[in-house]
């Protein structure tokens, strides 16, 4: 059996007030073949509350081990962006209720927070792949997909084919958007895939097996691993720059949400997709219908309501179709 | 005075959500002050119930302009304040990221839409703001450099600082920015405090307003004079920063005059109280802000000063 090098490195860490560092690390493993120069960053927990990702991690590195002559070049694991959110279950950065995925790329001058972000940016700069694996929220649950800007579609959608997701979705651009992890590092020529899959402080393990494959097969597009037998699904992809793709399913009235469909079901029109209720009156207040014939890629798992509490996403049947 | 239901959402178990408004005068929807929309932002509440007992007299008196009215939003999510969550109850969002907002949106953003449709016709807005960081300010008014921003109007106000600010991706989703774009004539006023009511800056906000609405003939009042008006960057502020983690004592206030080489804070070790580090002034200046935790954590800015050179 060949051998790996292999080592758990800190990216960066920071003083926090008593006793204790606040320390991001990564395990780097690499392959035999020093030939090949390439490097991919796995990139997860920026969300504290999106743990879907951490059995990504240990899947990724159980394979690379158990096959290591097949890896050439480097890999980079990062499974905990946001640590004291992770061990917290904190979405935020606890005690600066601050979303990590709206700091990036950071300030090497800036706060602890700042700082961390600047760190991880240099610390991912140069590589030719990173994947940064979300898990929706804890509210809704998404079909394994990816979501890219449209402003990098172009270097994006070739590789988001190879990822072995149920689905791409192409977005408009957002100015909001620029401060995340995924745009600082596509805007530094890190092609970078943002995973949406599963749902907020759970483990769905099948997904996970699913992303690892994608993984695999990304590495094989990019001669990092060498495998024949590669797992790839044709995925569903949505050009929907203009928002038009997309039905959103949002509650009228509050209350709590039962799902009578799951998501990933085929829905026609006026199919039920579930029913808001009330406990206390004992009756339905709404029943959510599907407006459109379409394929339900994101449902509400989350019970609790407000009026306004998105409850699913369908994506219209033409463009599934097509 | 009008007291007005602006928006409302009914809930499950609690009393609805409401957003209330009271309007002064009439006519021409002139003046619209903003209050908390954060469930911390406790002196942002306390500024507008000041506001609203001074309109309330002035309105009694006659002293608002014929064909002038003022809306003051003392709370736009009581919903957090009632639960002391900073943001919204639910899922965490920020209504001061949601704006323009949305009517069919997700629920913040929809409390966002239905306060924007109502206050986006508006010819000046203020907002009583607060600091993403813990801390005092020095009070002032704060514009976004959206192009749009009118500099000699937020000098109208009369306090000591006019802070211009360049937007960062996330402040396009605030009202402030939003009021610009919708062509409103937009400020921000930050008083000293936010978790905790500070008066003697409450009522310097306030009289601020008074003056800044009196120029513009909106009300009929004595006003004070106040300050020239010193316009300052946001990015000239000199920041000093945390080498070490520990317990913060801080040895001034905001507003505070320093002269190069006062000592500014002291930074101690938690167990042994042992100095990690004692900052002193790199400059002569105005303190702009202070760190106003316990805690302070390693790089946290925990003072701003203006510069000064002409300090005596």
């Amino acid at each position: 059996m060949p051998n790996l090098k292999d080592a758990i490195i800190e990216v960066v860490s920071a003083e926090m007030p008593v006793d204790e560092r606040l320390m991001i690390k990564k395990h780097r493993i690499i392959g035999t073949d020093k030939t090949i120069g390439k490097r991919i960053c796995i990139v997860t927990g920026i969300h504290g509350d999106e743990l879907e990702g951490q059995f990504v991690c240990y899947e990724v590195s159980r394979r690379i081990h158990e096959n290591a002559g097949a890896l050439k070049g480097i890999v980079d694991i990062y499974p905990a962006m946001n640590p004291i959110g992770i061990d917290s279950v904190t979405r935020g950065i606890p005690a600066f209720d601050l979303d990590m995925n709206r700091i990036f790329p950071g300030n090497s001058d800036g706060d602890m927070n700042e700082y961390v972000a600047s760190e991880i940016i240099k610390d991912c700069r140069g590589a030719d792949l990173c994947i940064d694996i979300h898990a929706s929220n804890i509210f809704l649950t998404e079909v394994p997909q990816i979501r890219i800007n449209e402003l990098h579609k172009e270097s994006l959608i070739p590789l988001a084919k190879q990822a072995n997701m149920d689905f791409i979705w192409i977005h408009g651009n957002n100015t909001v958007l620029k401060s995340t992890f995924a745009y600082s590092l596509n805007s530094i020529q890190v092609p970078t895939l943002v995973v949406e899959m599963g749902v907020g402080m759970r483990i769905t393990k099948e997904y996970g097996i699913q992303l690892a494959d994608g993984i695999f097969s990304l590495m094989n597009y990019l001669e990092m691993w060498t495998d024949s037998n590669m797992n790839k699904k044709t995925p569903i992809i949505s050009y929907d720059q203009d928002g038009t793709d997309v039905i959103y399913l949002n509650a009228p009235v509050s209350g709590v949400y039962v799902k009578e469909r799951d998501h990933g079901s085929i829905v026609h029109r006026g199919d039920k997709i579930g029913n808001i209720i009330d406990p206390l009156g004992g009756k339905i207040l709404f029943e959510v219908t599907a407006p459109d014939d379409g394929w339900l890629f994101t449902s509400r798992e989350y019970p609790i309501v407000d009026a306004g509490s998105l409850v699913g996403r369908i994506l219209k049947k033409e463009v599934y179709e097509k | 005075m009008t007291e007005e239901i602006l928006f409302q959402i009914k809930a499950l178990y609690r009393d609805d959500f409401r957003i209330r408004g009271y309007r002064f005068g009439n006519g021409e929807d002139s003046v619209c002050i903003m209050g908390s929309m954060r469930g911390n932002e406790y002196q942002q509440i306390y500024a507008c119930a000041l506001m609203i007992d001074k309109l309330k007299r002035l309105e009694e008196k006659g002293r608002i302009s014929k064909n002038r009215s003022v809306l003051v939003i003392p709370c736009a999510n009581p919903y957090s304040v009632n639960t002391k969550k900073r943001f919204w109850t639910v899922d965490n969002t920020d209504i001061n990221r949601m704006f323009p907002g949305y009517s069919l949106g997700e629920t913040t953003q929809r409390i966002a839409g239905g306060i924007f449709d109502e206050i986006k016709k508006y010819k000046y807005g203020v907002q009583f703001a607060s600091f993403y960081m813990p801390g005092y300010f020095v009070p002032h008014i704060r514009m976004m450099k959206t192009g749009r921003e009118n500099i000699e109007l937020a000098k109208q106000f009369g306090l000591p600082y006019v802070v211009l600010h360049h937007p960062r991706p996330f402040d396009t989703a605030t009202l402030n920015y939003n009021w610009q774009i919708w062509n409103t004539d937009a400020f921000s006023i930050y008083t000293t405090s936010t978790g905790n009511i500070d008066k003697k800056s409450a009522e310097q906000a306030c009289d601020a307003i008074l003056n800044f609405m009196s120029k513009q003939e909106i009300i009929s009042f004595r006003s004070y004079e106040g300050y020239i008006s010193r316009v300052v960057e946001s990015k000239d502020f000199i920041t000093i920063r945390a080498e070490k983690a520990g317990f913060f004592e801080s040895c001034v206030s905001a507003g505070g005059k320093v002269t190069k080489d006062n000592l500014l804070a002291v930074i101690k070790d938690p167990y042994t109280l042992r100095v990690h580090q004692e900052i002193y002034s790199p400059q002569s200046g105005i303190v702009a802000f202070v760190h106003n935790e316990t805690l302070a954590y390693q790089n946290t800015a925990v003072i701003k000063l203006i510069e000064d050179e002409d300090m005596l």
